[in-house]
């Protein structure tokens, strides 16, 4: 069936600039996979020489099992929804959809039989005969949905599809496109998808696994549960989650973890799961995690900084030696806090700490897996 | 009462005040339309006279051979079609009509290949990477800054060495295989402005490169392509050093060559034929223009530079 694999893939540009650094990537059969991190990490670069639409330097492409290395973008059993649409300007949205089928040779009656099963399910019926600059963003993205859809590929690829619509209108796209996939999973269709975003809310919330890039290289590939609960490194730990991870300089020293002058006990669990004992260290702890403390035992004290009021929740920054650390509190625990104190104490919760080396960057204190 | 006469003199000012400001809009209004006036007799002066031959050339086509030197005026005294007449039986075996055709059996093919021609090298340039690619384009570019004059023996020989004189094949051809720099130019300028993705869509949607151009890139390119057309028809309609060079027979004559025949053939001329003529031979183009003005800008605009 339809699995994708990507064996050492790479791409340099004008034998120069080496954009993807061999990169290992599974997906397997009827995978939700979203590819995520900061523009330039050569997300979109990877998804388009899967797509064919870029020719690979190094390395080995395999659809199900044909390697497609250098095969046409029309014979590798993909389809493509582009950031823009990429819709025909020329064609009515009935054309538009039509036109892989047509080319690939299906007749007339074929073509408009499929036209009209993937408008039903895209409820797009009302648009067929219009062009695609009478349509909105978000019904213009339905049809290039429509488009990919009507092809019944092994592998949908998605580049950015969502970044040009209203944040309301992105939100009720996410939630379709995942619907969509699973209706195609429960119904035995080929549903594989690699799904190319720049946005972490929409890799959490549509992916089956996430696959985290940064300059080429692979940072992680994980559920999004793991990748939020255990990060395998510093960078997967600031990209994924808002506000952003809070990262703490100092040492280890036996249980405990010490920065400026403060000391923060680390406890029995993580210590014993430590795999080294890095000498540049840093902490790792969501702002979640970092409750604000009314008694002194174990606190931290930090000056606080600034409140930014979100309606629910509060995020107070303020900061840990020097370093601007970022905690969030409950509206009612706000509206409890004595605000007179510019000085505020955080207990640090010890089950979702992390110890990071600061010169690899690497997670010392991942759980075993499993 | 001394309130009250101070509020009259407020008053009075007010209304002074009122007057003044009147007066001068008055003023503003009055030298706005001194100025337009004066601005569009300017323009109109101006128009006339760049106007003016063309205009004395229709009303002297409608005069007798006599009037036309003896009233210098553009509205005939005796209007006669006998210029027409006359001009359309020429002096050839052939009347004016079979020039006509000529000229449309030239223009019709090379457009058509210029159209075809010129849009596969310009998706080529702007689309694809060869190798030399830089210097075949550095050459259209050169070849665009070129007076045609300098390839004119050259292009004889090989046309005579090829056998092609006295047929229009010379004509059509090198328009047919992208030989006018200008177009290949224009358009790649135009294809540029447009993002590659629909074109990287239907890659992905099946199409290899010429399905990819005919059914996704031609349509967008449709403005620029009826610009392509329209100048390559005016351009066509009114050469002249073109069909004088290689065109012998007189049956084989465009209109612009037939002009110049009613002139050689006759020792006095008949000077209200040869207007008459003339201005038929004008009216193709002038039609043409003024019903596609629109996309004539489009091509100029879109091509960057001045046709």
């Amino acid at each position: 069936m339809a699995r994708l694999q990507l064996r050492n893939l790479e791409k340099v540009y004008g034998g120069a600039f080496k954009a993807v650094h061999g990169i290992n990537l599974d997906v397997e059969e009827g995978e939700f996979m979203v590819l995520v991190g900061p523009s330039g990490c050569a997300k979109s670069t990877t998804l388009r020489m899967i797509a064919g639409l870029e020719e690979i330097t190094a390395g080995e492409i395999r659809i199900g099992d044909r390697i497609v290395n250098t095969l046409e973008p029309g014979k590798r059993g993909i389809a493509m929804v582009f950031q823009n649409y990429a819709l025909y300007p020329h064609m009515k949205v009935r054309t538009n959809l039509a036109f892989g089928l047509r080319i690939g040779g299906a007749s007339k009656a074929e073509a408009a039989k499929a036209v009209e099963e993937v408008a039903k399910i895209l409820e797009i019926e009302p648009l067929l005969d219009r062009l695609p600059k009478q349509l909105s963003g978000g019904q213009a993205q339905r049809v290039a949905l429509g488009r990919a859809l009507i092809k019944k590929p092994d592998v949908f690829l998605f580049d950015e599809p969502l970044s040009n619509l209203d944040a309301k209108l992105r939100a009720s796209m996410r939630v379709r496109i995942t619907d969509l996939h699973k209706r195609l999973k429960r119904e035995g269709m080929a549903s594989t998808v690699v799904y190319v975003t720049h946005d972490q809310t929409e890799a959490m919330t549509m992916g089956d696994r996430i696959c985290v890039m940064k300059d080429g290289h692979i940072m992680q590939v994980a559920t999004p549960k793991e990748l939020y609960e255990q990060p395998a490194n510093l960078f997967v730990a600031g990209f994924i989650g808002s506000p952003e991870m809070n990262v703490i300089e100092g040492h280890v020293d036996g249980s405990d973890f010490r920065t400026g002058g403060q000391v923060i006990p680390l406890g029995e669990a993580l210590t014993s799961r430590l795999s080294a004992r890095p000498e540049r260290a840093a902490l790792g702890i969501r702002p979640q995690h970092l409750a604000l403390a009314t008694g002194i035992n174990g606190a931290l004290s930090a000056q606080l900084r600034g409140v930014e009021f979100m309606g629910h929740e509060v995020y107070l920054h303020a900061l840990l030696d020097g370093r601007e650390v970022t905690t969030v509190a409950s509206a009612a625990e706000f509206e409890r806090m004595d605000r007179s104190l510019d000085t505020i104490r955080l207990l640090p919760e010890a089950a979702n700490m992390h110890i990071f080396d600061r010169d690899s960057g690497r997670n010392v204190s991942l759980r075993a897996q499993g | 009462m001394t309130d009250i006469s101070h509020a009259s003199d407020v008053f009075t000012a007010g209304a002074d005040a009122l007057a003044e400001a009147r007066r001068h809009q008055r003023i503003q209004q009055r030298r706005a339309r001194i100025s337009a006036i004066l601005r569009y007799a300017i323009l109109f002066g101006v128009g006339l006279v760049m106007l003016y031959p063309l205009i004395w050339l229709v009303g002297a086509s409608l005069k007798t051979n006599a009037e036309i030197f003896a009233n210098p005026g553009f509205i005939p005294r005796e209007p006669t079609t006998e210029g027409y007449v006359q001009g359309w039986e020429t002096s050839t075996p052939y009347t004016f009509g079979r020039f006509f055709w000529n000229s449309f059996l030239i223009i019709l093919p090379k457009t058509i290949g210029t159209a075809i021609s010129c849009t596969m090298v310009a998706y080529g340039f702007a689309r694809f990477d060869f190798p030399l690619k830089k210097l075949l384009f550095t050459s259209v570019i050169a070849i665009l800054l070129l007076p045609n004059v300098v390839t004119r023996i050259p292009q004889y020989i090989l046309f005579r060495e090829l056998g092609w004189l006295d047929s229009f094949l010379p004509l059509w051809v090198p328009s047919a295989m992208a030989g006018d720099a200008f177009f290949v130019f224009m358009l790649v300028q135009f294809l540029r402005a447009i993002p590659d993705d629909m074109e990287q869509a239907a890659r992905v949607d099946g199409c290899n490169s010429w399905q990819t151009l005919l059914f996704v890139v031609v349509p967008m390119l449709a403005p620029a392509l009826i610009s392509v057309c329209l100048f390559q028809f005016m351009w066509t309609m009114n050469d002249f050093l073109g069909p004088l060079i290689y065109i012998s027979s007189v049956d084989k004559y465009p209109v612009s060559l037939a002009l110049k025949l009613s002139i050689d053939t006759t020792e006095a001329f008949e000077w209200n034929r040869i207007l008459a003529m003339s201005v038929l031979t004008i009216t193709p183009a002038l039609a043409v223009f003024f019903m596609a003005q629109k996309y004539f800008i489009e091509g100029i605009s879109a091509g960057g530079i001045k046709g």
